[in-house]
């Protein structure tokens, strides 16, 4: 799996109105590999992951899975928004089993793959629940099963975790890590939480906002064999802290 | 008032208070009746309302004319439902379609449906037809306009999913927007439905062989109220049933939206 991701810039609106968001964004992902991109509200990460998934279209710029210029979305790109995302009036398998039968595979394989899912995320009891008997976390793994099931070549994260607390966050963000060691899925995460970012992500994008532009990009090099353990560590404080005053000044300087 | 929790807890169920509302209206109602205040010729007692009541069942007219009143709320408003949901759907996720339509319906919409029952003559006599057209008139461009408008606030979330999951077009409109507008629609239909159940009486009031409104207009001409006040009752509960109905129906199939 490759995902080219060209010049690309990205622009809303007509005439006087015209606003550009994206400015030149240029990056790659390959198979295995677990990508942030990190920036305040407002930066285009979410822009990002729209034109990528194929629910926008470029301005400009390409962008291209293994060399075929993406054009609309499909399931190659599995996408995991914030929030509202289950469909309220169908249970917990049968969210997970949505995109499976929308491709009209047959009942044997949706189900046995539903389940499979299910328990990859560790819902397995939950399967007859509706969303709203789920608490968000909950609901947020049933998402990211539901996205995996039809299995996609790249994982897409908008914020995924950015509606829970605190505490739940911290334990879903060990549960997307341990997911991705045992799964090996390709993931592309969007978060304006850089210890999310460090703690999940092998390369880490920094984006600056008005227009949207990747300004610094990390190869994080951790231990990650204990979060919980790293999230302490110091390496990882001094990495958080060298990247939260890159974003601050970027912040400040465009007082 | 309530001493013991019990009690409370039993005046407190909603439907307990509703059913002493409607008996306190029935009692003050026999009470002033009953005290020879009033002529019974213009307020009949609630015993004369049951004797005309059951007269007129007896004599099978009464079921006669509840079921052509149905009939025609029938008929008019499943093709007025069944018209609004296709086209409500496709005002509410196409643009074009919608700014092509929507001014003229909201045009429409304020244009008393009564108020077409003299053209509706013209054109269609005094028969069926022009009663179905009426209730399909006064309940067409509100069931579609709240449809409308019930898509358009359709989380565009739920349908980017579908979207990233591989699914396209129609599978979209039945998979996604379908069930979650179903609550509201449904909704929408029982709302609406108590305009045609207006129309139907206004309809047979101006002109009809046979029909609840019918049956009060000839009361009127012979002085019968408490005729009158049978069509009055009858009409009241067919209404507080269909609405019940479209109630369970939405508990039954919608449980997920309460
Ligand atoms: N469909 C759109 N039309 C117009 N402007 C948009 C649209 N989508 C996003 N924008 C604008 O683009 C900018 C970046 O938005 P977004 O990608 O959501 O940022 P982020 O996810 O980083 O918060 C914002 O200023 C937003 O108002
Ligand atoms: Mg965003």
């Amino acid at each position: 799996m490759h995902l080219q991701v060209s010049q690309v810039s990205k622009s809303f609106g007509e005439g006087r109105d015209r606003k550009l968001v994206l400015e030149n964004i240029s990056f790659e992902l390959v198979s295995g590999q677990f990508m942030a991109l990190v920036g305040s509200s407002g930066s285009g990460k979410s822009t990002v992951m729209r034109l990528i998934a194929g629910l926008e279209r470029p301005s400009e710029g390409t962008i291209q899975l293994d060399g075929v210029p993406v054009r609309r979305p499909g399931s190659d790109r599995g996408m995991v928004f914030q929030k509202y995302s289950l469909y309220p009036w169908l249970t917990a398998a049968q969210n997970v089993a949505f995109g499976l039968s929308l491709q009209g595979r047959d009942r044997s394989e949706i189900r046995e793959r539903t389940a499979y899912f299910l328990d990859v995320v560790g819902l397995a009891d939950a399967a007859r629940l509706l969303p709203r008997e789920l608490s968000g976390g909950m609901q947020q793994r049933v998402a990211i099963a539901r996205a995996l099931a039809t299995e996609p070549k790249v994982l897409l994260l908008d914020e995924p975790f950015g509606a829970l607390d605190l505490q739940i966050r911290e334990s879903m963000q060990e549960f997307l890590h341990d997911l991705w060691k045992r799964t090996g899925l390709t993931a592309l995460l969007i978060t304006h939480d850089i210890e999310e970012a460090l703690l999940l992500a092998g390369t880490v994008h920094i984006m600056a906002p008005r227009p949207g532009r990747i300004v610094h990009t990390v190869d994080v090099q951790l231990d990650r064999s204990d979060l919980r353990h790293l999230r302490v560590s110091q390496p990882f404080l001094e990495l958080r802290e060298e990247l939260a005053s890159r974003l601050r000044s970027l912040d400040g300087s465009l007082l | 008032m309530a001493r013991s929790p019990a009690l409370r807890r039993f005046v407190s169920h909603p439907w307990v208070l509703g059913v002493l509302g409607i008996l306190t209206v029935f009692l003050v109602w026999w009470l002033v009746t009953a005290s020879g205040m009033v002529d019974k010729l213009f307020l009949p007692g609630p015993g004369a309302v049951w004797l005309a009541g059951s007269d007129q069942f007896q004599r099978g007219i009464l079921v006669a004319d509840a079921l052509a009143s149905i009939k025609r709320v029938f008929i008019g408003f499943v093709i007025s439902a069944g018209l609004a949901l296709p086209i409500g759907i496709a005002m509410g996720t196409n643009r074009t379609i919608c700014h092509f339509l929507e001014p003229l319906m909201a045009l429409i919409r304020y244009m008393p449906a009564p108020a077409f029952i003299p053209l509706l003559i013209i054109y269609f006599g005094l028969e069926e037809l022009p009663k179905v057209m009426l209730i399909f008139i006064g309940t067409f461009f509100f069931n579609t306009l709240m449809i409308m408008d019930a898509v358009k606030f359709v989380p565009s979330e739920l349908v980017e999913t579908a979207l990233t999951l591989g699914g396209r077009g129609l599978p979209i409109l039945t998979r996604v927007v379908a069930p979650y507008i179903a609550p509201q629609v449904l909704d929408t239909y029982r709302i609406n439905m108590a305009s045609a159940w207006n129309l139907v009486i206004v309809a047979e009031l101006v002109a009809a062989n046979e029909g609840l409104g019918k049956r009060i207009s000839l009361a009127q001409r012979f002085l019968r109220t408490d005729e009158i006040f049978v069509g009055l009752i009858v009409i009241g509960l067919i209404g507080l049933m269909i609405d019940l109905g479209f109630r369970f129906m939405m508990r039954r199939a919608c449980s997920w939206a309460n």
